[in-house]
């Protein structure tokens, strides 16, 4: 097992710790970072495996995939974060309800 | 004539001309509802083009850049592609006269760009055919759609939209996953190129079972929909009937397409899951639907029931494809139209009484009878009664349970068929009846009456389109290739 | 808390079962490098990565653009995330931006004409000018410099529609989106990655004014 095998295993260890997190963590600030965590896990898996061409040069077209999948996580995680504050200051607490079955 | 517009690459116009739109939108908020309802109409015509450039060569290739997969990026336009387009830009059509009436001032100025934004990227996903392209164009419609849901600002609204974004992005990142497993398993992220190089192993299986999971969480398939009727109920009405009309069948034709193609081979196991998921669907979707108190919060658990029956087609489909797919089209194409009317009703109704109370509707009917006439419409293709879309698409699939023998699924079929009649019944009887507490109605733009009863008529107009639509959706065979390797 | 007990061994298995499938890939793929270094001549940069980002899948970036736009869209629609501080102003607050900002200006320039050959390129550069923006933003500094509303929407929309306007030439002239005659690719790349920056850093940016829309004026 050579370098890019163990970042890419570290990567998806990293996808199901943010897995983990998004489940148990009911603040939303943990659940927005914990999609974040996530995605980076996504984005290690990607650029470690472009690691293994053998050459001096990696594979450039997952590293411009994950430059692509950055700009998206900032643009998903600036609207959460907005969402957020927003909906903390409308109902007192950053979380969502439980039981959205029934909205007084 | 022909010889002019045929050359134009109609399928590249679809993706930049509603892009353009939502930019001018952007950049000058006073000529928003101008540059949409142009856009809206120009691309209803571009499809157009697109659909004769289809019947005259077959399927359309575009290589963007010049480049070529696996290096560039391509678009590919077959029959599925532009049924699904074709729908987009009815409803959209629809959607936009609307909204011409339906949004003022500041919500008009937000509203616009959004839209028209989302509108392209449905575009573009349909005629993508590259898998990281899809990632972009999923993410592209995920923001705007949290974005327009989250309109209303409330309470209920906020915490719906909230909690769609989370889904959603948790949905593209497990999709994400699993374009990275293929491109480094394969060498490509073109969806034509890796079905021919995909074969069964570990890579495929877990790819399989991320973008699965991912597109099932964003298609809202039972046990993942619980993001779905808060979204969707809360939302302003032209955004309810956008979001469960058009939205989630974009991350369904995406699992469509990869099942056709990079998995086609080795699905099998799977199929029967989803059926009997999509049979779940069909029943808790339809329970729940009628025991909602509100006509907003109905119609969207209507849209988790309708949702199970496109699921039913997997395991049928082993038996005879095409038919079987063909009819999963039709079905979605007529939810699109019927479920669109129908939130576009919900909407007039909650303008006019200031509620969606089901109990409290009063004498709607004899008020609003144009949009009482769109709910029945609607119903009817959602309860699959002749003649409608909705009533060819479960005939077929029926049809194709019943010379297969699988009983099962087709008594959840007509079982799914009795409850829908059960929830749309008892929505209308209300609608005759004068409610105990009478409220000052508000006026109803006729736009937005007569948007929602075209909508609802198409669905209907449908049932009488069936053979000329099935052989459009036959160009490039886009459901061939089940025959070819079963 | 019950529950998560069996959350963990629910995960784990899908976790290693991943990590097994990661494990299973060939030690050696070539991926698509060799065909991005075949292309490199007729790609306008000999940076392999803006190769990709701004050519062969230059059609992902132009999508990205509006990614980026909508997350401010949607942001604004909200009503924007405040950056508003009740406290005092921060001398060494206020010093270090004074310091900082120029520099960061000169860095996101730099970086924007490296990426042509080396790491770098319009989104670095972009995030390096939206850090500078913010630095700003956080130490008082307000739209003071005449930016009327419609000017910083243009500035906001430069890098899409720089993108929106090559693939309409490009589609005129060449037939298909985007594609670059080799001689004037480089330069054409140039253009559209100096309007991405600007668009880049401004979105960022802005994403911390609190103005309630681009359509009021009444707020400076």
């Amino acid at each position: 097992m050579n370098t890019a095998f163990f970042y890419a295993l570290v990567g998806v260890g990293l996808f199901f710790l943010g897995l983990y997190a998004l489940i148990v963590h009911a603040h939303l600030l943990r659940k927005i970072l914990a999609l974040n965590v996530m995605g980076c896990g996504v984005f290690l898996v990607l650029v470690a495996l472009a690691r293994r061409t053998g050459e001096a040069q990696p594979d450039a077209v997952p590293h411009a995939m994950v430059i692509t999948g950055i700009v998206v996580a900032f643009s998903a995680t600036a609207l959460a974060l907005t969402l957020m504050v927003k909906l903390t200051a409308a109902t007192g607490r950053a979380e969502l309800q439980s039981d959205e079955r029934d909205p007084h | 004539m022909v010889g002019v517009f045929g050359d134009i690459p109609w399928a590249v116009v679809l993706i930049l001309l509603p892009l353009t739109g939502g930019m001018i939108c952007f950049l000058w908020p006073g000529m928003a509802k101008l540059a949409g309802a142009v856009t809206a109409i120009a691309v209803s015509l571009s499809v157009a083009g697109l659909g004769c450039q289809l019947l005259a060569h077959g399927v359309y290739h575009h290589a963007v850049g010049g480049w070529g997969a696996p290096l560039g990026i391509d678009l590919t336009a077959d029959g599925l592609s532009l049924l699904m387009l074709a729908t987009t830009a009815l409803v959209g059509l629809g959607i936009t006269v609307y909204s011409l009436a339906y949004f003022h001032g500041e919500d008009m100025v937000r509203f616009w760009p959004l839209w028209l934004f989302l509108l392209a990227a449905l575009n573009a996903l349909f005629l993508a055919a590259d898998i990281f392209n899809l990632y972009v164009t999923l993410e592209l419609i995920g923001l705007a759609a949290v974005a327009l849901a989250a309109m209303p600002g409330g309470r209920d609204a906020l915490s719906g939209a909230m909690r769609y974004l989370l889904t959603t992005l948790l949905g593209s990142l497990a999709y994400l996953f699993g374009v990275a497993l293929l491109y480094h398993g394969f060498g490509s992220a073109d969806i034509a190129i890796l079905a021919v190089r995909v074969e069964s192993s570990a890579v495929v299986w877990a790819a399989l079972g991320l973008m699965g999971a991912g597109l099932l969480l964003k298609t809202a398939l039972f046990p993942l929909h619980f993001w779905l009727p808060p979204a969707h109920a809360s939302a302003p009405a032209p955004v309810s009937a956008l979001l469960s009309a058009l939205v989630v069948k974009a991350s369904f034709y995406i699992l469509l397409r990869l099942w056709l193609t990079i998995f086609n081979s080795l699905a099998g196991e799977v199929d029967e899951l989803f059926g009997l998921l999509g049979a779940a669907a069909i029943i808790w979707g339809s329970i729940q639907a009628l025991r909602q108190p509100r006509l907003k919060l109905l119609v969207a658990y209507s849209t988790v029931a309708q949702i199970g029956y496109l699921f039913i087609a997997f395991p049928l489909a082993a038996g005879a494809a095409a038919s079987v797919w063909g009819a999963t089209a039709y079905l979605a194409i007529s939810h699109a139209l019927a479920k669109a009317a129908m939130f576009l009703a919900a909407g007039n109704l909650l303008h006019f009484g200031g509620h969606d109370r089901i109990i409290d509707m009063d004498r709607v009917v004899q008020r609003l009878p144009l949009t009482a006439g769109a709910f029945a419409l609607a119903g009817v293709s959602i309860m699959g009664l002749p003649p409608s879309g909705g009533f060819i698409g479960k005939w077929l699939l029926l049809e194709a349970a019943v010379i297969q023998g699988r009983w099962d699924l087709a008594a959840v079929m007509i079982l799914g068929g009795l409850l829908a009649a059960a929830y749309v019944f008892k929505v209308l009887g209300y609608a005759f009846t004068a409610a105990s507490v009478s409220h000052e109605p508000q006026f109803v733009s006729a736009r937005m009456e007569w948007s929602a009863l075209l909508l609802a008529s198409g669905a209907i107009l449908l049932g009488f389109l069936a053979p000329s639509v099935l052989s459009l959706v036959d160009i490039g065979s886009p459901f061939g290739i089940m025959e070819v390797r079963p | 808390m019950e529950r998560n007990r069996w959350l963990l061994p629910l995960l784990l298995t899908p976790a290693m079962g991943l990590g097994y499938s990661v494990l299973s890939l060939p030690e050696h793929a070539q991926g698509l490098q060799h065909l991005v270094a075949d292309k490199m001549e007729v790609s306008g940069v000999s940076n392999p990565v803006t190769a990709v980002l701004l050519n062969f899948r230059g059609y992902d970036t132009l999508l990205e653009m509006f990614v980026l736009l909508l997350a401010l869209l949607g942001v604004w629609s909200l009503g924007g995330l405040s950056l508003r501080r009740e406290a005092a102003s921060d001398l060494v607050l206020d010093t270090m931006v004074r310091f900082l900002v120029p520099v960061l200006i000169l860095a996101a320039a730099y970086l924007l004409w490296v990426g042509a050959h080396a790491p770098g390129g319009a989104f670095q550069a972009g995030a390096v000018l939206g850090a500078a923006g913010v630095l700003s933003l956080l130490s008082g500094w307000r739209c003071h410099l005449g930016l009327a509303p419609l000017p910083l929407r243009l500035a906001l929309a430069a890098g899409p529609v720089a993108f929106l306007a090559m693939s309409g030439c490009t589609l005129l002239i060449a037939g298909r989106l985007l594609q670059y005659p080799p001689a004037q690719a480089g330069i054409l790349i140039l253009i559209l990655e100096t309007a991405a920056t600007v668009s880049i850093g401004v979105t960022l940016t802005a994403l911390f004014l609190d103005k309630q829309h681009p359509g009021n004026k009444d707020q400076t």
